[in-house]
Formats: structure tokens, C-alpha cells, sequence
């Protein structure tokens, strides 16, 4: 079937078998391969996109639901050059090791930097904890990450 | 120290690429004309395969071929070994039954792999795996490690499924000292099964080039060159110099990628056989059932104390799971990484150990984060707490009446090893300071006004990491050698390119060790650069595990640096008209001791490279290798304690404080070293609070995916509080112990000694899940226990 779909501000239109998931298509079919999968149940989160501004594990989401959709990855996030405050505060707190569930676990907070902000709440480290628990990190003990995303937070509505 | 040298917590060169999505891990690679595999694997845990039928599994669309145990078995391929050959305490050579990568004749645990299936999509490979018909005559089973020599025979190599029989240390001398002993406290202990997890699941993409006749295997290794020795020496599928192994970014290890598996294995031969490359990924569900799990052991032990409180002696008596086949390292790991630790941070002058290993049919059990010394660590530290509370004694203060003291060392403790250095008393102390031990009772009292149990628990750990000297590891049964290579190669231009036999997967080595070789020669940290995971680019190496990158594998890119810098010397030497011993090095500079003149290392590089003026003796270019083997291990040691609140009505535990005191030697990065410390102590309060990797009675898996394997969350954890203390390893050149395993070692039985002490109780079984605590809380307040 033919879906089309904005990703990272590129419009593009694919062919695809009907029961292709978003994160396959976003894989193989455009070669953005910062997604990744590190489960088959929808856990770990390391599959984690921005959809229509909303975060969504893109291991449960079919291509076919992304039909005219807008999806962020971590690609279109920022750029070496050009990073996004959550980007630089993972970096300097030493928010990821391996490097696999970052990108996910980076979109993610993202996202709940920005519904904490909808919301008009301020983020705590056990809101940060609780928003973060549908994303697993192996390697950090999520210490580090708590740090980044408190930071980053700081950082996006200082500059907002 | 400068910014960026020894000492400074530079932000990492790798996360650049991570944060921005363009890490390259091995899914991530593809090849033209992939195709795509999918394994079959027994859905039996003990089972005679009577027929392996695969029509109609050829006939799904897209299916390519199907190759089975049987055809890999008539192409003579050899089955997957295990390194380590342990002797029982008779003498005799531990059983190794035969490893077939692909089962031909029997399966021995849920989840083996028997077919596998090529085609030209994920979907249809998998389509075809399940239209794979065979006949299994089923066999009694056993999962549990307490029934297995009771139980039917797994591998008739095994008698009573027995691997093998184990001990260190002097039995009678121990047997004795506990007879006569003023106290003797006894435990029997369970160190839970635990499944690794690394978050990206194992793969591998292998390509056959018959132009040249190479294999190339991309795959999801701690060690590649340790799997091509492997498949090339022991399965032969293609000689050492044909086979390139490539482990680019791996997503986390934590041991379970060390091993050589059944799936990499088969994915390279049906490359070479089908003339394709060939590309798996494991699902999550292949990842539960299929990479090695870790612990599985049930110990009895009794540590023996005089009316003073000294420990004199400890006896412990285990039995460890190696689950259905012995995996690459497995009959190491409740030995020399077990009984070896026993005395911990003690002077106790009497131990005996016996480790009984049995096979069981379960995945198969191997080196998890720590292998080994968390579980030596848990038997220890639960016996010393608990001799504590009997005696009536401050934990704290046992402990410091017990342990070996800085004047002691060298110590030879009475399991083999032998401690360089150590300040055991120094970590303690500042524990118990940044814990405020002194406010403890006042915050038990406060707790309790609010309902809650609290509670305190100690561990004071030991590891021994920084494996391994080579001829000692050998004489105790090992494969290989454990040294390391490193090769510092001076470009033209005077940048560096440094190539290691250790891996990162997670622990930064492309910053530490830059690092390392810029403080060394005085050159920018960004004019060096650290290549690793790859046989075609690094000549030899032994790979990540056991702590050990720093310390061995840093040890050779020092030694090699240094070789780098003895030669420019003579280089420089010459330039400036100067007698070698007249030139000294330092920040980058050559400088002639008499006259100042000077050349910088630039100068020197490119002078290596374009010989014009140039010593008549000396070879051109700039680049040395070296090999460190270690005289010793390493001892990184600590304190961690732990504080809980424990609910009485619903049994949750909360881990309020938790502090870690290590003791890792010389620190390169201390932000790396704080990362590698919190993800241990993750794992270890996993441990102890979550995760329990379950078999049911017939050998099913039980937990086999993320909604019944409890995975420590966000919002399952505190932060932490860690600190360092420093005594340098006194025999590698950077001073450096290791911290990769610490937190994992130290955390689990911190938690449980906290939580036994709010509830009052004298033992609980991990993971202490709210269920088990909330029947612990009612028993107590029964009167019970």
C-alpha cells in the first residue's frame, strides 16, 4: 500500500505491504536507522518518534497510521552543528553509554519536557522518573539521564 | 591535570554519533543481494528429534532454503567449545558434552535452535521457521539447580548431570576451626537466575566473498577476535585468515555478548553455503531464551567466629547451574571467579569452597556483569551481616575488626589470590559519613512514625579484575592468553591513530583511552583516534570483560605509546645533533637538555616519514605495538550501603539512600567512572529488588519477555551517591583497578541486609518482590522467623 508521510520536514511517498510497522518503514524503507528496536512488546521504548508533535513507540504504530502524519526522529532532531538542548545535555551529563535506547529515551523526553509544559507542570526528578518509566536503559541506572533531561528542561524555557 | 588529560571528565568523543542517530550497530548494516534468517528452535526443554520435516517451509514465498542441525552436522562443522577446563577436586577434567550450533539429534532446553530458515524478508524467514514440521519424542527434564543430579541424565557424557566437582582452599584445617569456633553463623543462599538484557539484542550479518573466499561476520561482540579464533580453530567455518569479524557499535553487553553463539555461528556457515549474505536480528522473545543467563546458584555456608568477634573460618558449599551446554566461559565463573573471592576484605585464615556445576535443561548459564564475585560477594556479606545482628555487634564494626589493614599487603588470602594494595577502612569511613550512619536511628524512628520499616545494610566487596595473567589463567584451565595489544600509529602529520584489542560497547574507551595517548605524547585529544572491534583492522586481541580494559588493555597502549616515544627520541636526537640521554620529553616536546633547542613531536612524526635527515640505524616511520600481560590482578574494592523504607501493607521497598565508595586506583575519567558505578548499581539492586530469570518445573521459561521479567525502570530507582577512594594497583603504569562490574557486585546484598534489617528478619529470598516482603512483614508479626 502507498503511504505518505513527512519525516524530518521531507515529504516522502512509500510502498509498502499493509502490515508494515512505522519503525520498518522509518529502518529500511528511508535508511533512518537512529530508530531503534530493542523489543517486541512495546517495553523498552528504544523505538521512540515524535508523531504530529506527540511521542509515539513506532513499534506499535502500523506505516499505514502514519499516513500524512509529520514524525520527528532523531536524526531531524538537531545536528552535529546544531544540537537540541536535550541532545547537548545528554552529551555533557553522560546520559547514554552504548549509545542503543539514547535516541528513543532522547524523544521521549522531549516529549515530556513539552506535555509537562502544556500541562503547565514543572518537572521534578520523580516526574522525570515517572515520565521516563516506558523507556529502559541498561546502562546508566538512569541517574544520569534524570540530570540531562532536568537540565535540558531548564534550558528549553530559558530560550522559549 | 589538564583539561582533557588523566584525571579530567572529558565528554565523550562516541556520544556525537549516538545523540544524533548515526551510531552503526550491526542491524543497521546491509548488504546488496541480503537475504534474511529466522531460526526454529524446540518449543521442548528435553526432547529426541525423530524428523525434522522442511517441504513446506521451502514452499513459503520467499523462502530460499532451510538448512538444518543434520546439514550443518554432514558438513563436518566442529560444535561450540568452552574455554575454560575445569578439574574436579579428583582430578578429573570437567564433562563437556558436544555444543552442535544447530541440534541435530536432541534438544536440551527451550529455545535451541534446530533449522534455520533464509529468505528474502525478516517476515517470510519467520513465516517459514514456523511452517517447519518436526518430530520431537519428549524427555523428562529438569530446570531447577538443586534437583538436577536427582533428575534424568541431560548428556550421557554427564553422569548425574554432574559438570563437575570443585574446591579450593584447606577442608579439614576449616572443618576444624568451625568445630571449635565460639559462633558460627549459617545461611543457606540463593543467588537468583538473571537474563542479561542488553537492550540491543544480539545479530549478526555475515557475507561470503568468493573472489578472495573470506567470510566477513558483522555481529554483537565484546570480543571479535576471540570469536574468530573460536569459529575458525574449533567450528572451522573458514581459517582464522579468511574470517573478519567485525563488532561495530554494540548496544551493551554485560557479558552476554562475550560468548560464541549457536545463531552468529549459523548465520556465517548458511553465508558461505548459499553464497549470500545472510542477516538476523533476535527478537526480544530469541534474547530471553537463547543468550546465556547469568547467576542460578543455591550455596550453603557457615562462617565460623571467635568470643572476640574474628572471623576464623568460612566454609561454603555450592551448587551453580550451567544450564544445558557449557557456554564459552561458564565452568570459570562459580571457580576461579567464585571461590578465588571469598575472603573479600577479610582476614578470615580458613576457607574451603566446593562448587558442584550440573547441567539442567535451561538456556545456558554464563559470565553476567561481575561473573562470578557478585555472587561470592552476596554469600559473604549476608553471612557477616547476619553474624552481626546474632552477635549483637555494629555491621559496620565487624567488619573493621575483621578486615586485612594497609600494612598487610602484599595479602595472600587462603583462596589463591593475592591482594597488591587496598584501604578497606577508608572507603568504610566515608560511607558511613556520607550516609550519616549517625543519623540512622533518628530516621528509623522518624520512618516509623509514618508507617514505614526502615532499614540499613552494608556490603564491603572485593573483585578481581584486570583479567588476567596469562600462564596462571592457563594453568588453571584457560584457552587463551589474557593479555591485551594495543598499537599507537604516528601518521605522517603527527595526529595518531591507536588500535585496541579491548571493546567498547558502553564504557567510552574512544574518550579514555584518547586520553591516555594524548596526555602521554602532549598532542591535542582530538588528534587521536581509538579504532577497536574489528579483526581486519586490529591484529590481536582479547576483548571486553571483567573490568579489565583499562587495566590491560590501557597497560599496552601505554607500553606501546612509550615505545613510541623512545623512538622519536632517537629521531629527535638526531635533528638535534644532541646524544639520546641529552633529550628529554615532555608536553609534546623534544628538548635538548643543554642547549634548549627543541622539536616538537610534529617534527619528529614528520621527520619518521620523510627520513632526509635521519639516523643511518634506524627504520623509518613512527609505530609501535606492544603486548601487556599482567603480573597480577587487579583489586578494586568498596563500601556500598544501602537504606530502604519498606511498606508493611503492600510489601514495596524503596530504596531512599544508597551510597558507593570505590576504591578503583588511578581514576582517567571520573564522569566515565560515576556512569559505569550507577549502571552496576541498577543491575545489582535489580537483582536484589526485580528481575528473576524463571524455568517452571517441566523447563518452560517463564519470563520470557519484558511484561514477566521485571526490568528496573526510572521510577524504580533513587540517584545515587558515590565517591572514590584511591590506593594505585601497584603493578600496571597507570595505577588503574577497574570499575566496570563494582556496582553490580557491591548493590545486591547491601539491599537485602537493608531490608532482613527493617523487618527484623534473618534471611529473605531475591528478588525481594512486594509479595514476598509483604508475607515477610505479616510471618514477622506473628511471631514467626
Amino acid at each position: 500500500m502507498n503511504v505518505t508521510l513527512t519525516v524530518n520536514g521531507s515529504h516522502h511517498a512509500v510502498d509498502v505491504p499493509a502490515d508494515t510497522l512505522l519503525v520498518d518503514l522509518l529502518r529500511t524503507e528511508l535508511g533512518l536507522t537512529g530508530t531503534h528496536v530493542g523489543c517486541d512488546t512495546s517495553q523498552c521504548g528504544s523505538c521512540t518518534v515524535i508523531k504530529d508533535g506527540v511521542s509515539v513507540k513506532s513499534c506499535t504504530v502500523l506505516a499505514a497510521q502514519a499516513e500524512g502524519a509529520s514524525i520527528t526522529t532523531i536524526e531531524g532532531l538537531g545536528s552535529a552543528d546544531d544540537l537540541h538542548p536535550m541532545q547537548a545535555a545528554f552529551r555533557e551529563c553522560h546520559a547514554l553509554q552504548c549509545g542503543f535506547c539514547t535516541p528513543g529515551m532522547i524523544m521521549a523526553a522531549v516529549d515530556l519536557v513539552r506535555s509537562a509544559k502544556a500541562n503547565g507542570a514543572a518537572l521534578d526528578e520523580r516526574s522525570v522518573r515517572e515520565g521516563l518509566e516506558g523507556n529502559f536503559c541498561r546502562c546508566t541506572g538512569y541517574h544520569n539521564i534524570v540530570r540531562a533531561v532536568l537540565s535540558a528542561a531548564a534550558q528549553m524555557e530559558a530560550t522559549s | 591535570m589538564s583539561s582533557q588529560g588523566i584525571g579530567a571528565s572529558v565528554r565523550r568523543t562516541e556520544d556525537m554519533r549516538f545523540i544524533t542517530g548515526r551510531g552503526r550497530y550491526t542491524d543497521d548494516f546491509n548488504l546488496p543481494r541480503q537475504t534474511h534468517a529466522a531460526f526454529a528452535r524446540s518449543p521442548y526443554p528435553h526432547a529426541r528429534i525423530t524428523g525434522v520435516d522442511t517441504s513446506a517451509a521451502k514452499d513459503v514465498p520467499g523462502v530460499s532454503s532451510v538448512l538444518t542441525g543434520a546439514d550443518m552436522a554432514a558438513d563436518g562443522l566442529g560444535g561450540l567449545p568452552c574455554g575454560w577446563l575445569v578439574k574436579s577436586k579428583d582430578g578429573s577434567d570437567m564433562k563437556q558434552p558436544p555444543h552442535p550450533p544447530l541440534a541435530a539429534e536432541r534438544v536440551n532446553y527451550v529455545g535451541e535452535p534446530y533449522a534455520i530458515v533464509i529468505a528474502d524478508t525478516p517476515a517470510a524467514a519467520r513465516a517459514g521457521a514456523e511452517a517447519i514440521i518436526a518430530d520431537f519424542e519428549e524427555l523428562d527434564a529438569v530446570a531447577a539447580v538443586d534437583q538436577a543430579i536427582h533428575a534424568a541424565t541431560i548428556h550421557p557424557e554427564a553422569p548425574e548431570n554432574r559438570c563437575y566437582l570443585w574446591s579450593l582452599g584447606e577442608e579439614e584445617a576449616t572443618n576444624e576451626a568451625i568445630e571449635a569456633a565460639a559462633h558460627v553463623t549459617s545461611l543457606k543462599i540463593v543467588n537468583n537466575r538473571l537474563i542479561p538484557n542488553a537492550i540491543e539484542p544480539r545479530a549478526a550479518l555475515a557475507n561470503f566473498d568468493a573472489s578472495n573466499g573470506e567470510i566477513t561476520l558483522y555481529t554483537t561482540s565484546q570480543n571479535p577476535h576471540l570469536a574468530r579464533l573460536i569459529l575458525a580453530a574449533f567450528v572451522q567455518i573458514a581459517p582464522e585468515h579468511k574470517l573478519r569479524i567485525i563488532a561495530p557499535d554494540v548496544g551493551g553487553g554485560f557479558g552476554s555478548k562475550i560468548f560464541v553463539y549457536s545463531e552468529e555461528t549459523a548465520v556465517a556457515w548458511a553465508a558461505k553455503r548459499i553464497g549470500r549474505p545472510v542477516k538476523w536480528t533476535a527478537t526480544r522473545s530469541e534474547s530471553f531464551l537463547a543468550d546465556a543467563h547469568g547467576r542460578d546458584h543455591v550455596t550453603h555456608a557457615d562462617l565460623a567466629l571467635d568470643a572476640d568477634g574474628r572471623f576464623t573460618a568460612l566454609r561454603v558449599r555450592t551448587t551453580a547451574n550451567m544450564g544445558a551446554y557449557l557456554s564459552t566461559f561458564a565452568s570459570s565463573v562459580p571457580t576461579y571467579l567464585y571461590g578465588t573471592l571469598l575472603a573479600g576484605q577479610y582476614k578470615t585464615p580458613n576457607i574451603h569452597v566446593e562448587v558442584e556445576a550440573v547441567f539442567t535443561n535451561t538456556a545456558p548459564v554464563d559470565a553476567y556483569r561481575g561473573a562470578g564475585r557478585p555472587e561470592a560477594t552476596y554469600v559473604l556479606e549476608r553471612l557477616v551481616e547476619t553474624a552481626a545482628r546474632e552477635l549483637n555487634m555494629d555491621p559496620a564494626e565487624l567488619r573493621r575488626k575483621n578486615f586485612i589493614q594497609p600494612e598487610d599487603f602484599p595479602y595472600q588470602t587462603p583462596v589463591a589470590l593475592e591482594y597488591d594494595v587496598g584501604d578497606y577502612e577508608a572507603s568504610l569511613n566515608k560511607a558511613l559519613e556520607l550516609i550519616d550512619y549517625k543519623g540512622f536511628p533518628e530516621r528509623k524512628k522518624e520512618a516509623n512514625a509514618r508507617g514505614r520499616k526502615r532499614g540499613i545494610g552494608f556490603s564491603c566487596y572485593i573483585e578481581a579484575c584486570g583479567l588476567a595473567p596469562s600462564q596462571l589463567a592457563i594453568s588453571l584451565g584457560a584457552g587463551v592468553g589474557l593479555y591485551e595489544s594495543g598499537e599507537v600509529r604516528v601518521n605522517p602529520t603527527g595526529s595518531v591513530t591507536v588500535y585496541t584489542g579491548s571493546h567498547s560497547h558502553g564504557q567510552g574507551h574512544e574518550t579514555t583511552f584518547a586520553q591516555i595517548v594524548a596526555s602521554r605524547l602532549g598532542i591535542p585529544f582530538e588528534d587521536v583516534e581509538i579504532v577497536h572491534g574489528d579483526t581486519g583492522r586490529v591484529e590481536f586481541g582479547l576483548g571486553t570483560y571483567g573490568s579489565r580494559s583499562a587495566a590491560v588493555g590501557g597497560s599496552a597502549i601505554v607500553t606501546a605509546t612509550d615505545k613510541v616515544i623512545r623512538k622519536g627520541a632517537r629521531i629527535a636526537a638526531h635533528l638535534l645533533d644532541a646524544d639520546l640521554d641529552e633529550v628529554d620529553f615532555e608536553d609534546g616536546i623534544y628538548k635538548h637538555r643543554s642547549s634548549n633547542a627543541s622539536k616538537t613531536f610534529g617534527e619528529v612524526a614528520f621527520a619518521a616519514y620523510v627520513p632526509a635527515d635521519y639516523p643511518n640505524d634506524l627504520e623509518p616511520g613512527l609505530s609501535e605495538k606492544a603486548f601487556y600481560d599482567p603480573n597480577n590482578f587487579t583489586y578494586p574494592a568498596g563500601t556500598h550501603i544501602c537504606e530502604v523504607e519498606v511498606d508493611p501493607d503492600t510489601g514495596t521497598v524503596e530504596v531512599v539512600t544508597f551510597v558507593a565508595v570505590d576504591d578503583f586506583g588511578t581514576v582517567i575519567n571520573p564522569m566515565i567512572v560515576e556512569g559505569q558505578v550507577h549502571g552496576g548499581l541498577a543491575q545489582g539492586i535489580g537483582q536484589a529488588l526485580f528481575e528473576h530469570g524463571i524455568y517452571d518445573d517441566f523447563g518452560q521459561l517463564i519470563t520470557g519477555s519484558y511484561m514477566d521479567y521485571c526490568m528496573p525502570r526510572a521510577d524504580d530507582l533513587p540517584s545515587f551517591k558515590v565517591d572514590t577512594t584511591v590506593t594505585p594497583c601497584s603493578h600496571n603504569p597507570l595505577g588503574v583497578k577497574g570499575c566496570g562490574e563494582a556496582g553490580a557486585i557491591g548493590a545486591t546484598p547491601a539491599v537485602i541486609n537493608a531490608i532482613t534489617d527493617a523487618l527484623g528478619i534473618r534471611e529473605i529470598e531475591m528478588p525481594a518482590t512486594p509479595e514476598r516482603v509483604w508475607r515477610a512483614c505479616k510471618t514477622a508479626a506473628e511471631g514467626g522467623q
